[in-house]
């Protein structure tokens, strides 16, 4: 199909949707309204259960069947980039060089390490008491990682990141969250269900298997970004084709 | 009160969205989509979702563009129509060490 | 006011995929694919607010605070997430594309197949 007949339909299909979309939205209830019968609901379950946190309670207690099918996409997603980027025939790996840095950047990443893995940890940790929770504190643990990238050099953090433990890292939370899940169907309830005592709302430990799935998923999502940020960062860094016919000379070169 | 702040946040939202589609070049496409995150976190602070405002400023402003940058720069790197790969090599440790 | 924040959703929605159908480079198709992507957050998250309510968080507000709705922010934070690495995975799938034909125009790339 050429570009101009590609426009064409697409104009007509959006003309279509645009339609549609607002005979919806005139339908919609009003932004604001307070009329929202899942949302009472489901604080009203959150406080029953004593997790402070209403969103993490849906997340790992309501629908803590939804969201091990969220982790296993996430989990399927990392696995799937790494199977596409691995070092394949006709590529070699060099090793990566020091790289100059100036003293300013390296003193404040340095600095800025520990204190923004100590968050990440913090925002993992506190996911059901305060906003934050494995996904948003597991991103934040393993972007921190990767302030040694810009602090020092690609050596530097493939020291702190062997991948191996990451990797097993990624399959151990997947399989902690199923686990908590089957552990409750063995204990003589349904699958996923939250057996473990709710505690006081408010503390650290209040809210029974949230805190549990929440520490599941964080580890899971953290192992799983550094992962997936490495094999993207070894493609950048580290491989490279194999010198052919197409670049003369490249690959001695390096 | 926040009203205004929610409409502000949504045409900020609504304009660097269409900045991000309409900047063909992949790099600064990566830019511009790590402002859409910041907007895009902005509105969530401001119709009380605190939990998604954080999920989205490390994924949408950092993860996101981070990842399109790598891969144009691996894109960039592998096409054979290059002269001077030696230079090109010293250029590229250069970004890596400012990055 | 009551109309905006939909219409702003169904504004990105569209915008993004006017991006993917005039895209000529896979990597700024996925950004788009991004862009489209948000306009989903947009729009759940306009349904679960509620005039003059509070993030659903109960450390430090009585129990019958009256708050916005956590559900559809439940879904939307499992989908910025899981978003990112669908786009890491498309990524990953250009960047194989590229080592395999040289290109990163969808035009070329349907030329290549005849």
């Amino acid at each position: 199909m050429t570009r101009r007949g590609r426009l064409l339909l697409f104009l007509i299909a959006a003309t279509v949707t645009t339609v549609l979309l607002v005979g919806a939205f005139v339908e919609l209830p009003d932004f604001g309204t307070n009329f929202h019968p899942y949302g009472d609901r489901a604080v009203h379950a959150a406080l029953e259960h004593r997790t402070a946190n209403a969103v993490a309670s849906v997340n790992f207690d309501q629908r803590a069947l939804d969201t091990l099918v969220e982790e296993t996409i996430l989990f399927a997603a990392v696995l799937g980039a790494v199977v596409l980027l691995r070092q394949v025939t006709g590529e070699r790996r060099r090793p990566p060089r020091p790289a100059r840095v100036s003293p300013a950047i390296r003193r404040l990443g340095v600095l800025l390490l520990p204190v923004a893995l100590l968050v990440g940890l913090y925002v993992v940790a506190h996911g059901q008491l305060t906003p934050g929770g494995g996904f948003q504190g597991g991103v934040v643990v393993a972007t921190a990682l990767h302030l040694l990238y810009v602090a020092a050099d690609y050596r530097a953090l493939e020291r702190i990141r062997p991948l191996g433990p990451y990797e097993v890292g990624d399959v151990v939370g997947e399989a902690a969250y199923v686990v908590t899940g089957l552990a409750a169907m063995l204990g003589g309830s349904t699958f996923l269900a939250n057996v473990l005592p709710w505690g006081t709302l408010g503390t650290l430990t209040s809210g029974g298997t949230v805190v549990v799935l929440n520490a599941a998923v964080g580890m899971e999502v953290a192992c799983g970004v550094v992962v997936l940020l490495a094999t993207f960062l070894d493609q950048v860094v580290e491989i490279d084709e194999e010198s052919d016919g197409a670049r003369p000379g490249t690959g001695e070169s390096r | 009160m926040t009203d205004p702040l929610i409409a502000v946040a949504l045409v900020l939202v609504a304009v660097t969205a269409t900045a991000a589609v309409l900047n063909r070049e992949p790099l600064r496409q990566a830019l511009v989509l790590s402002f859409l995150g910041l907007a895009l976190t902005l509105l969530f602070v401001f119709v009380q979702a605190p939990d998604v405002a954080l999920s989205q400023l490390a994924v949408g402003s950092a993860l996101t563009p981070l990842m399109i940058v790598l891969t144009v720069r691996k894109v960039a790197r592998a096409t054979p129509a290059r002269h001077a790969p030696e230079e090109d090599d010293a250029h590229d440790q250069d970004g890596e060490a400012d990055r | 006011m009551t109309l905006l924040p939909y219409l702003v959703a169904g504004w990105i929605f569209l915008v993004g995929l006017y991006g993917l159908v005039t895209s000529r480079n896979l990597i700024h198709a996925v950004g788009c694919l991004a862009v489209t992507q948000s306009s989903t957050y947009v729009l759940l998250l306009a349904i679960g607010y509620r005039d003059g309510g509070t993030a659903p968080v109960f450390a430090d507000i009585p129990t019958d605070a009256r708050v916005v709705d956590p559900v559809v922010q439940a879904l939307t934070l499992t989908d910025v997430v899981v978003g990112a690495t669908v786009t890491a995975l498309l990524l990953a799938l250009v960047i194989q594309l590229h080592k395999r034909h040289g290109t990163v125009d969808p035009d070329e790339l349907s030329e290549l197949k005849g």
